[in-house]
């Protein structure tokens, strides 16, 4: 790993250079939030704190083209119309610059789902070989942050091209992939060999900064346990509200709807985030829910991330501890708590139906 | 890794045959438009298939021919919302969209020197179809093969073309039932799983299979259990809402199977190590 320095004053000419070969997403300040856009002179990076929007739809869009379909007419006869399927994967070289480590790492939870051996996603995938992740390390915790909680820490390289730690003056920049490596040739970054110590102290506080460490080990068998207790649902779930602003905002969240839409002759197959929270998630057409209340949608949404996601993938919970979940919950619905008391609170007996 | 397919591009393939079953429900016969991905084209029994529109979009269903019978593609729809209505609407010589096959099977290699008790509910005939046509079609690798199908009215029952031969036929064993007696019903009159009771098959090297709607299944099940069948004897499909058909858009799980893929048949061995969610 090579370490270099990049001076504060530098930093934006870095991003233009940077952005003059492809799209450079940065976090900036939209009205109260700070969302992930494009980079261009002049924009100013907000990176002394997290994005209130991880940078997820870099890879996974809100909404995108699977395919494109027309109908056409055979003008011999005209009751004779053939449909004509078009492939539509939009892929351009990116970099996410500024991402935290929680952020990044939530693709490596879509990773085991998307690019697989039993299936690949190829617009998924063309968006990740095209993808570079340039992080900042976290100098310190915000009140909701518990990546240490799920194996993670706030100067985690892994999916990482670049890490970047702020040190007095500027940041040192690390590489961490063979990809990374190459946008470490700039002129603009000097010799940062000297400052390695520096940013092991800015890593070492910024854990610290994070408190006591809770392990989850047990939340796998003690949320199936959990599974016939209502009333424990019932209880954690009293004041969510179904919005769905937890899934939404969630780096590691990756279900998604499939619509057609279709004007004239023409269309495109669309897919969108979707949303476990809500009541039409699993309705099925006969009328039948699965997950009629928003206490078995809640479960199932801490069962996929904490019990059904590990125990298909070696452990590895399908949280990155990032905390907008709880942060930017309108009524405080805090998944930590919930899985807490999972493994600590004793389960009751289901009522006999 | 080497590079799959896009697994949700459909094949566009032409409607060559459609006709009602029943006042809901419709039957679609479709060939793929590539003759020769026609030609390799393979599924098993049970196996699904995403049918689409383009431009109202897509819903699961069985195939509910048998892979013996490779002329065409055979899907029995019921109208239920959307996508199923404008099905409901296609004509001979229309474009649809296929992804298929996905999903398990039944396990018609192991079922092999056993009997069979197939018990089919309305529309939850159309997955048990797909096998018993293949069994006929392997007729001397199974022992005896019993069929009880049952719907509301005669006019509710789907497949009425088959019936001549299924009742008819000396290597199988046919019960047709209703829910209330009907003029010119000439069959049982019952509910399945009280009829089921009634013919009381023997649990013996012998494995049943099931699909209907969610009450039959329950009762039917309890059946089944009273006839003295284990958990690892009886076979179900489970429906559930799916959209990519690949395990990952997340709306089939159960726990930490996903119904498209994992599914949709399960013993009932299977489903009682799944959280409750049906």
């Amino acid at each position: 790993m090579a370490a270099k320095y990049l001076a504060s004053e530098k930093l934006p000419a870095w991003l233009a250079e940077l952005a003059a070969s492809r799209v450079v997403l940065v976090p900036v300040k939209e009205r109260d939030a700070v969302v992930f856009r494009p980079y261009s002179e002049g924009v100013k990076p907000v990176l002394d704190r997290q994005a209130n929007v991880p940078p997820k739809a870099s890879i996974f869009p809100a909404s995108e083209s699977l395919m494109s379909f027309k109908y056409i007419k055979n003008p011999e006869d005209l009751g004779q119309v053939a449909v004509e399927v078009h492939e539509t994967v939009d892929a351009p070289p990116t970099v996410v610059f500024g991402g935290r480590p929680c952020d990044v790492r939530g693709f490596n939870i879509f990773d085991r789902v998307y690019d697989c051996p039993k299936v690949q996603d190829p617009y998924y995938k063309a968006r990740r070989e095209n993808t570079l992740f340039v992080t900042l390390a976290c100098e310190d915790a915000e009140n909701a942050c518990f990546c240490h909680w799920v194996g993670s820490s706030p100067s985690d390289p892994v999916g990482s091209d670049v890490l970047l730690t702020p040190i007095q003056g500027g940041y040192l920049v690390e590489d961490v992939s063979k990809r990374g490596k190459a946008l470490l040739s700039s002129k603009l970054l000097a010799d940062g060999s000297k400052r390695s110590t520096e940013a092991k102290a800015v890593h070492k506080a910024a854990l610290e900064s994070l408190g006591e460490v809770w392990n989850p080990e047990k939340a796998p068998a003690k949320l199936l346990e959990k599974f016939d207790d209502m009333g424990f649902w019932e209880d954690v779930s009293a004041k969510c509200v179904s919005c769905g602003a937890c899934t939404y905002l969630c780096p590691t969240c990756y279900c998604f709807n499939v619509t057609d839409e279709r004007s004239g002759m023409k269309g495109e197959r669309i897919r969108t985030w979707d949303n476990c929270m809500s009541y039409l998630f699993t309705l099925e057409a006969s009328g039948h829910n699965p997950r009629p209340t928003k206490a078995h949608r809640l479960k199932n949404r801490v069962g996929h991330k904490f019990s059904y996601y590990p125990d298909i993938h070696e452990g590895i919970f399908a949280c990155c501890g990032c905390g907008r979940c709880i942060k930017l919950c309108p009524v405080s619905v805090d998944i930590r708590e919930i899985v807490r008391l999972a493994v600590e609170r004793p389960t009751a007996k289901p009522e006999k139906s | 890794m080497t590079t799959l397919p896009n697994p949700y591009l459909p094949e566009i393939a032409t409607v060559v045959e459609t006709f009602p079953e029943t006042p809901s429900i419709k039957t679609f016969r479709v060939v793929l438009n590539n003759p020769e991905r026609m030609k390799a084209f393979s599924f098993k029994p049970g196996q699904v298939g995403q049918l689409s529109v383009f431009g109202v979009g897509e819903a699961t269903f069985v195939i509910n021919s048998p892979p013996t019978r490779m002329d065409y593609l055979q899907f029995t729809v019921m109208m239920a919302g959307e996508v199923t209505s404008k099905l409901h609407s296609l004509n001979v010589g229309d474009q649809v969209g296929v992804r298929a096959p996905l999903g398990n099977w039944f396990p018609y290699d192991t079922l092999k020197g056993k009997s069979v008790v197939f018990v089919g509910g309305g529309i939850g005939m159309a997955p048990l179809r797909t096998l018993l046509l293949y069994m006929l079609d392997n007729r001397k690798d199974y022992k005896d093969i019993t069929l009880l199908y049952g719907a509301r009215s005669p006019d509710d029952m789907a497949f009425k073309y088959d019936l001549p031969d299924w009742t008819t036929r000396k290597d199988m064993s046919t019960t047709l039932t209703i829910d209330r007696e009907a003029p010119g019903w000439e069959h049982k009159v019952g509910l399945i799983p009280n009829v089921l009771l009634e013919m009381n098959p023997s649990p013996k090297n012998t494995v049943a299979i099931t699909c209907g709607p969610p009450i039959m299944i329950k009762f039917t099940l309890q059946a089944l259990q009273k006839l003295g069948f284990g958990d690892d004897q009886i076979i179900t499909t489970l429906e559930k809402r799916m959209k990519c058909g690949v395990g990952i858009c997340g709306r089939c799980n159960i726990g930490t199977k996903y119904v498209c893929m994992d599914g949709p048949v399960f013993t009932y061995a299977e489903l009682k190590q799944l959280p409750n969610e049906l």
